[in-house]
């Protein structure tokens, strides 16, 4: 078992056919690095399937592929987002999230110094949730017929006694909270992927909400809808909730929060950062009474230390999410038409 | 972005709408043609026309570099790419405008031909560095704003000696085009389009000045303001062109006085200049042919010339038959006149160019304003 020295063959070597072969450079590969850094008492049972202990109360589960380029971006790496996005899914459910397992494709070739700090990004972030990986699976494709590295992660989680959060319950009258700035995470991948360089450098916002969250349903158990705006941002988190639960939206643009740094990258790119992605935000939807101790629990967390009212529920029978822009016009927030392209002048 | 929040400003805004509230006459329209996609793009971003008094109209004319673009070059460009197995380089907004049989640049790069996004003409000059073994060309589209850039690109590559750089160039000129809507015998005819004043470009000044408008405004007797593009440099200029067309005036008068003067930048007219020349015609979708609207690449630069280094085949290129895009350049009908507009024809489904890129008044019209002209429209429609 310890003929090769795993250490060494990891900072030189590279992610081949036999890694995935399920003999012994598999074997080596699961304890030598995913049971070494994600090791807990569960995952060291070294069985197919986790044997959980689970709290009463409703279950809920989510499952999330990541498939991003680049790989490593400033504030994060496919690891610890593929950490963050799955465990910020269970926790927009209300719940706590308790268990993850972690799916890996990996493509020959693949250098194994990048996956083990990608696998220690992931153990990290699931440490510092608290919330442990407790089985996974692990294949190598080809070269050629994958991007490196994919990585799908699935939580499992309860809903605590009394809250509802459900898209459906998103009515006329109630307020919008967002829980901080929007934009960061879409314009770091961005400004890495087309080697933008911009003065500062902008970091990706990828947290895990589940303590934010956690907070606030006790803070005020009726929250109607708790989403996260990733992809299509906070434009398309919001027409999906419009459209699903069949209301309107007024939106006050100049309390939308947005860093002047990345305010200042849509700018030059012609990007609006309405829809431009986040991995460490929340939209509230809730009743008008409780958005002000909900603002001051929000603003009493590290993820919510920017949290703004944002608008209002309206009763529009068009469903449209409509916004008093910074001068005082009124426009209509649609949802994004394919993917946001720099414009041209 | 100090330097921009101050021409967002609520209250600033408040008080120059209702200037504009207290002198725009009851009694007589204004329309105005913004000719710059970037002033439809921040008429509809920021709702400004919401602002405005009702007899005070934004006419949006054909300067979105996309859309006015003839479907005829961009089916040359989708052949460069296929036949001649180039890496073709184009502007984001480009590749999803639909050619004959709705044809993108996007589904020719689905179908495997190498079509790459770029930034900037000095990313398409580093993708020709590495790859020292394809033919590299650039899809260059744009007005006077976007040809210094093209231009510093085929300098940079004779300097290098880039053997395998080339520009499929398409750059056209706004003067020319604003002259050809006001002399244009659809517009005579169809008489349905009466524009009082021209917000003049901001960008495109910044490179020419505003000196070549002198003569047009002279010519026709209609105001321009140079304007800028955020939201109250366009409010600020509509107040100057109201103004204007009260006393009777027709002047050029420039309002981005923080970025444009008369001369514009005397140093990159030269360059443009040192590398191109005048077409004598050129075809702009909407418009026609227009005389002398557009540049080529010269005779002494002529080995960095896509058109001459690669043939293209003489075909039947057609747009979509009821695509109401040519009329909607010229300012003659709006994007709800339009039959496929909303139901067939949407951002996520292109029929015409119009429709494509942000700055194109059927996309904004739809993006910024989504149902709600449609529903005034099925309301008349049950009404009559
Ligand atoms: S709605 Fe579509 S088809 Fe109609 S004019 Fe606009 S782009 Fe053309």
């Amino acid at each position: 078992m310890n003929a090769i020295d795993t250490t060494v063959s990891r900072r030189k070597g590279t992610i081949d056919m036999a890694h995935g072969g399920g003999g012994r450079a598999m074997a080596e590969l699961i304890t030598g690095l995913f049971q070494k850094h994600l090791g807990n008492p569960i995952l060291a049972q070294g069985n197919d399937a986790a044997l959980l202990d689970t709290p009463t109360g409703r279950l809920v589960m989510s499952t999330d592929g990541h498939v991003i380029s680049p790989i490593f971006f400033p504030g994060g790496d496919i690891g610890s987002l593929s950490v963050h996005g799955t465990l910020n899914d269970v926790a927009m459910a209300g719940a706590k999230p308790l268990y993850l397992t972690a799916g890996f494709i990996l493509e020959e070739g693949y250098p194994l110094a990048d996956l083990e700090r990608i696998v220690v990004s992931m153990a990290h972030a699931a440490r510092e949730a608290s919330v442990p990986i407790v089985t996974g699976d692990t294949k190598v494709v080809e070269k050629g017929k994958g991007d490196g590295v994919f990585i799908t992660t699935t939580g499992l989680g309860v809903v605590p006694e009394g809250v509802h959060v459900s898209i459906e319950r998103a009515q006329p009258g109630q307020a919008i909270l967002l829980s901080g700035s929007i934009g960061d995470h879409g314009v770091a991948i961005l400004s890495k992927r087309e080697n933008l360089e911009f003065e500062t450098e902008i970091r990706s916002d990828s947290a895990a909400l589940h303590t934010l969250v956690a907070d606030m349903v006790a803070t005020a158990p009726g929250i109607a809808v708790l989403r996260d705006p990733t992809r299509g941002g906070l434009a398309a988190t919001l027409n999906e909730i419009a459209r699903a639960a069949k209301v309107g939206m007024h939106l006050d643009e100049a309390a939308i929060p947005v860093k002047p740094d990345v305010a200042a990258a849509c700018e030059l790119l012609g990007l609006d950062p309405l829809y431009v992605a986040n991995e460490g935000k929340l939209i509230c939807l809730c009743e008008p009474e409780d958005a002000e101790p909900l603002l001051a629990a929000m603003k009493a967390h590290p993820f919510g230390k920017d949290a703004a009212r944002i608008g209002t529920v309206t009763d529009d029978a068009a469903h449209l999410v409509e916004m008093e822009t910074g001068i005082g016009g009124l426009r209509v927030v649609d949802w994004l038409s394919g993917e946001q392209l720099p414009r041209i002048c | 972005m100090k330097y921009v929040a101050e021409y967002r400003d609520k209250d600033l805004a408040k008080s120059v709408a209702s200037a504009i509230q207290r002198e725009a006459k009851p009694g007589r329209t204004y329309n105005i043609m913004e000719f710059c996609g970037g002033h439809t793009h921040a008429i509809f971003r920021y709702g400004v026309q919401n602002l405005m008094p009702e007899n005070v109209h934004f006419v949006h004319g054909p300067g979105c570099p996309v859309c006015v673009l003839p479907v005829r070059r961009l089916d040359d460009a989708v052949e460069i790419a296929e036949r001649h197995n180039v890496i073709l380089c184009t502007y984001g907004d480009m590749m999803r405008v639909p050619g004959t049989k709705q044809r993108s640049l996007i589904r020719a790069k689905a179908d495997g031909a190498d079509i790459r996004m770029v930034y900037s003409t000095l990313d398409a000059l580093k993708i020709a560095r590495d790859n020292p073994e394809r033919e590299v060309v650039f899809f260059a589209i744009g007005f006077e704003t976007t040809t210094p850039p093209t231009a510093v690109a085929i300098k940079q590559a004779e300097e290098e000696g880039l053997k395998n750089f080339s520009v499929f160039c398409n750059h056209v000129l706004t003067p020319s085009a604003i002259g050809h809507i006001l002399q244009s015998p659809e517009v005579r005819e169809l008489g349905t389009v009466q524009i009082d004043g021209f917000l003049g470009p901001s960008h495109v000044s910044s490179v020419i000045g505003f000196e070549p408008y002198e003569y047009f405004a002279e010519e026709f007797q209609k105001p321009v303001v140079i304007a800028g593009f955020e939201p109250l440099d366009v409010m600020q200029s509509t107040l100057m062109l109201i103004r204007q067309i009260n006393e009777g005036r027709h002047e050029v008068e420039n309002e981005y006085t923080r970025v444009v003067t008369r001369e514009g930048n005397l140093k990159a007219q030269a360059l443009v200049s040192d590398i191109f020349e005048l077409r004598t015609s050129f075809e702009w979708r909407g418009l026609g042919p227009v005389p002398y609207s557009a540049l080529q690449i010269r005779e002494n630069y002529a080995d960095f010339d896509a058109e001459r280094r690669f043939e293209v085949s003489p075909k039947q290129s057609r747009e979509v038959k009821s695509c109401e895009c040519p009329a909607i350049l010229r300012g003659v009908k709006k994007p709800t006149d339009c039959k496929l507009f909303g139901t067939v024809c949407t951002p996520d489904n292109p029929m015409g160019s119009c429709m494509v890129s942000s700055e194109g008044a059927c996309a904004a019209y739809w993006t910024y304003g989504r149902y709600r002209d449609k529903t005034a429209r099925q309301q008349k429609e049950a009404a009559a």
